[in-house]
């Protein structure tokens, strides 16, 4: 089975890009090939000028990488935690402190260091799985539907955690299906059943597919998946 | 190797925090000790035995208590018919009945052979063995004495004089204690192992972990390393147990054992790792490791005697870490050997281990499916 076929995208540093679509649209599989967790049966992969196929382990250098599933370790602190992937990412010492105090700063996790990460509710785990991620300062950070399971409050300062952290240069993909969050996005990418229907900013991709807002879009779209089931 | 390290610390820090796996690793090998120890007696005595007497003679009375006297017999019951010495076999609440024939002294006064039936239950093999060759032994001494008196010698032409070398006492305790520390190891280690990795795998740890740099090797490494320091206090806590509670001896140098068991350990947990890679879900895991440790159970040489079993079976068990670590448990506790009685074992050992982590480093991939 393929879950993505003929999907070309150009991303810009520094942009917010997110990719959009029904379950099952090939969202979360476009992910993973650009983070070299799946092999791609054909095409080429370039993440921040590194070929994803030829040099998997320099890719994992320059990328972070957000799970849908929380990813870290429930029976470590959030301490433990960060010093684990600082450990895993090559830094040492004055420099590990040094960073993480400045990932913690930036997330405000201070007053959570010495719980168990398994006792975080849904915003704070989320906090803690980006601040792992961020913690060797990667060009790309890929973010698998970083909201499910989150309260608004806390998706609202997600998201603007997200934009300083393009608006200091790092690039940023992220897959949702919240609509309000897909229009916080410089651009979008609309998939369906593996192919890409729409790509822009997320006014034109909405008049693309025929609709007035995105949501519009969204629903043409899914209605239309619906119709012709996959052949 | 620089994120061996902290992997090496994470897994440390979630074995602590894990106290009930943490204390089943400490129990076990106490627990199966005692059990070993104290419960598994390889030589049988006492074996319950009906006696059909229809002699009631002092000759017979003689012979019955010659039988005691081996200490294999343990008179339960005086019966006064063969149908009832048989249902007390079948029954199960004799293992041996002896009868003897009521022209015993007749023929002992005549010269004529004289025949003492012993019948044995041996749907139980290792007891009716030792009911077997106890009264063989009784009829040899009797005959012994009796062709000595008529062939007046008072010495005997041959004896032959045989020496228990190493376990002098033939004590049980002497050869289960060193053979559980190496049963314990192989139980313990390759099962935690075996789910180490794909715990990660379940838990969606393994996820976040194969985007980063960290390599599989380190990966690998750091997840077993934790895990040599709970077999090497495993090993002592069984055989610190076995010298002061079973007084089993402690004749060679202790420091090459556990030079010796660090290879074998760092071998039972690449097995584990192995075993890891091969399975989806944690309980498969489970299940392949218990499929993997009856036949070192059955196989090593632990409980049975390998020269007993078919060619096939012994090449089978020379397929086991645990056989050839048997032989130096059993070599340095026991027989006090060393290096050049050992070094085959130890370059086989050697060879188990690299083997078993290349192979689970080269079946693990670092990507999803």
């Amino acid at each position: 089975m393929v879950a993505v076929r003929d999907l070309n995208l150009t991303i810009a540093k520094g942009e917010v890009f997110g990719l959009l679509g029904p379950n099952g649209s090939g969202k979360t599989t476009t992910i993973r090939m650009l983070c070299g967790l799946l092999e791609p049966s054909e095409g080429t992969a370039i993440v921040a000028g590194v070929d994803v196929s030829e040099a998997p382990d320099q890719i994992k250098e320059r990328i972070g990488y957000m799970s849908q599933r929380f990813g870290l370790y429930e029976d470590l602190t959030v301490a433990e935690n960060m010093d684990f992937y600082g450990g895993i990412y090559g830094l040492k010492g004055a420099g590990r402190r040094g960073r993480i105090s400045e990932v913690v700063q930036f997330l405000g996790l201070d007053r959570r260091l010495h719980q168990l990460a398994g006792t975080l509710s849904g915003g704070w785990k989320q906090r803690l799985a980006l601040a792992c991620a961020l913690m060797h300062g990667p060009a790309v950070i890929f973010l698998d539907e970083p909201t499910a399971g989150v309260d608004p409050a806390a998706r609202r300062a997600f998201w603007s955690t997200i934009k300083t952290l393009a608006a200091q240069g790092t690039t940023v993909i992220v897959t949702t299906h919240y609509m309000d969050e897909a229009g916080r996005c410089g651009r979008v990418a609309l998939l369906s059943q593996g192919h890409l229907i729409a790509l822009g900013t997320p006014d034109e991709v909405a008049t693309q597919v025929g609709g007035k807002t995105l949501e519009d879009a969204f629903i043409i779209l899914q209605e239309r998946d619906e119709r012709e089931p996959e052949a | 190797m620089k994120r061996f390290v902290p992997m090496f610390r994470k897994e440390l820090i979630q074995m602590r925090r894990d106290r009930v796996t943490l204390s089943i690793m400490i129990g076990i090998p106490v627990i199966q000790l005692m059990l070993f120890g104290f419960a598994i007696q390889t030589d049988v005595r006492h074996i319950p035995t009906v006696v059909l007497d229809e002699s009631r003679t002092p000759t017979s009375r003689d012979v019955i208590a010659a039988f005691e006297n081996t200490g294999n017999f343990r008179i339960v019951a005086h019966v006064d018919g063969r149908v009832e010495l048989d249902e007390w076999i079948a029954r199960g609440d004799a293992q041996a009945g002896i009868a003897i024939p009521h022209d015993l002294p007749r023929d002992l006064a005549r010269g004529t052979t004289a025949t003492i039936q012993v019948i044995v239950d041996a749907s139980d093999p290792l007891s009716s063995q030792a009911a077997l060759s106890a009264a063989a032994g009784v009829a040899q001494v009797r005959n012994l004495a009796i062709l000595s008196a008529a062939a007046n010698r008072r010495t005997l032409p041959l004896e032959t004089r045989v020496r228990p070398r190493y376990n002098p006492g033939l004590r049980s305790p002497n050869y289960i204690v060193p053979g559980l520390v190496g049963v314990i190891l192989t139980i313990t280690l390759v099962l935690v192992t075996a789910m180490a990795i794909v715990r990660e795998r379940e838990r969606g740890t393994l996820e976040q972990l194969i985007v980063t740099p960290i390599t599989r090797t380190e990966l690998m490494l750091g997840k077993i390393a934790p895990y040599v320091g709970v077999g090497l206090v495993q090993m002592t806590t069984v055989l610190l147990l076995g010298r002061f509670v079973f007084d089993v001896p402690l004749t060679g140098n202790v420091l090459l054992l556990y030079g010796i068991a660090f290879i074998f350990i760092v071998a039972s947990l690449a097995l584990g790792l192995f075993i890891s890679t091969l399975v989806r879900t944690q309980q498969q895991a489970m299940q392949a490791s218990f499929f993997f440790v009856l036949p070192n159970i059955l196989l090593s040489g632990f409980m049975f005697p390998r020269q007993a079993m078919p060619v096939v079976f012994q090449w089978i068990g020379a397929l086991l870490p645990l056989t050839h670590f048997l032989r130096v448990l059993r070599g340095i506790l026991l027989k006090g050997v060393g290096v050049p009685e050992l070094w085959k074992e130890m370059l086989i050992l050697m060879t188990f281990a690299l083997v078993l982590i290349a192979l689970s480093v080269r079946r693990f991939h670092k990507t999803l499916d």
